[in-house]
């Protein structure tokens, strides 16, 4: 059984064609309308998440089939004490297909190893979420056209933020991009990203200044500056004015820049950035239900289900 | 006397850290076999000052690969018609079950107490072990 757990548990050309086939249910989405009819997607949302939840939702109901499931853990059985071996063994008697979001890491590759159904990892703690990783992925190709040959910036907290990791292990396996890190000194990217880095030749540079590095960006990527990821309050007050993008910012930057959030924003970017057209990240929401389509219909066709 | 001295076919693992051996008869679940063990400790070693032994008659075929990661000083002897045939040389298991334990309260295995404690080796050189589940470091 086939389960997507983190990234790169499809191969680079399966991402390509999952890519292309996300494109393909952007331009005609009546012709998926009904691909999965009959079919069950379970949410199992261990802590909620309404953004993923309702993406995985919308995306089974948009492919014609139907979706059960929970969105808190005390509401599940898990509050009883079920282990999530013995949920999922359950779940795979009523479903055809799992999504599986839970507060701790591992879980996701925990029901997988019990499961007679497909399960996809929607979030295993600050551990992995792979269809975070694909819509940002679609997104730039859909707007570039391209996954080379670009400057991607990354801003704010790249030591933690899983979802520059997780994007940037993605990423450079394309060739002849480039990487502008931008980020206070003491949340640069850790030590096996920078190795990863080195190691496909890619050409990185670390800076601490938005201003002076976006006007080189085709793709930035921001990300936020948490109050709690600084020693002091001082240095937080004084550092995040640097990284939130505000018009001034982009007054500088290429007029085709495509600006993306894995979202929810808090205050790194200002809300006057949100009619230039230059902003994306409210597009993002779309193309990740269109990825999670052909996800979902790829799983299910490989399953025998659909 | 214990008629442990030589055997005609079977593994020694020599050479085991003194006070070890037991673990290492645990590890290897040696109490599952029904020939003959015989675990020796504390004997003379030139190399260690003291050391452990076991014997175990009529098996060849046991999955020893763990005492790379355990123990990687000890010997193992392969003997055939009671002679050394081979000397086994260790090198560390792909992977680890139940031998060490994740430390990270963030892990699946740490709120769900009936799921066996795996670590995949990510790095060979620097022996290096990270959870199966979370992917954290074992330190
Ligand atoms: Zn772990």
């Amino acid at each position: 059984m086939r389960h997507v757990i983190e990234p790169t548990d499809l191969s680079p050309p399966e991402l390509n064609d999952l890519i292309k086939a996300a494109e393909e249910v952007r331009r005609r989405p009546e012709d998926y309308a009904g691909r999965c009819h009959g079919k069950i997607l379970a949410a199992l949302f261990y802590e909620p998440s309404t953004r993923t939840r309702l993406s995985f939702e919308s995306a089974m109901l948009a492919l014609g089939g139907g979706v059960i499931g929970f969105s808190s853990g005390d509401a599940s059985s898990a509050s009883k004490g079920e282990s999530v071996a013995d949920t999922i063994r359950t779940v795979s008697c009523y479903a055809d297909i799992c999504a599986i979001r839970h507060p701790k890491e591992g879980a996701a590759l925990v029901a997988s190893q019990f499961s007679t159904i497909p399960v996809i990892n929607a979030g295993d703690g600050g551990h992995e979420h792979p269809t975070q990783t694909y819509t940002d992925l679609l997104t730039i190709h859909s707007i570039k056209h391209r996954m080379t040959d670009m400057t991607v910036g990354f801003c704010g907290d790249l030591k933690f933020g899983r979802t520059v990791h997780s994007l940037l292990k993605a990423l450079t396996l394309y060739p002849r991009n480039r990487y502008l890190l931008v980020s206070p000194e003491e949340l640069r990217i850790p030590d096996y990203i920078r190795g990863l880095l080195k190691e496909r030749d890619c050409l990185f540079e670390e800076v601490t200044d938005l201003e002076s590095a976006i006007e080189r960006m085709d793709v930035l990527y921001m990300t936020r500056v948490q109050r709690e990821r600084f020693f002091n309050e001082e240095d937080y007050v004084r550092l995040k004015d640097s990284y939130i993008l505000d018009k001034r910012k982009l007054s500088a930057a290429k007029p085709d820049l495509t600006i993306l959030h894995p979202l929810p924003r808090v205050n790194e970017i200002a809300p006057e950035v949100d009619s230039d057209p230059r902003a994306q990240y409210f597009q993002q929401a779309r193309y990740g239900k269109f990825i999670r389509m052909a996800l979902i219909l790829k799983l299910l066709e490989e399953a025998g289900a659909c | 006397m214990l008629s442990i001295d030589s055997i005609k076919k079977g593994v020694v693992i020599d050479h085991i850290l003194a006070g070890k051996a037991m673990q290492i008869y645990d590890h290897l679940n040696l109490e599952a076999l029904d020939c003959s063990v015989a675990i020796i400790k504390n004997a003379k070693s030139e190399k260690r000052g003291k050391k452990d032994i076991i014997k175990i008659e009529d098996r060849i075929d046991l999955d020893l690969n763990i005492l790379g990661y355990m123990d990687p000083n000890v010997t193992v002897n392969i003997i055939e018609d009671g002679v050394i045939t081979s000397k086994l040389k260790l090198s560390l298991p792909d992977t680890l079950t139940n031998v060490i334990q994740c430390k990270n309260p963030r892990c699946i295995t740490s709120v769900e107490r009936h799921l066996s404690h795996k670590f995949l080796l990510s790095d060979r050189g620097q022996k290096i072990y990270r959870c199966a589940y979370c992917e954290q470091e074992h330190k």
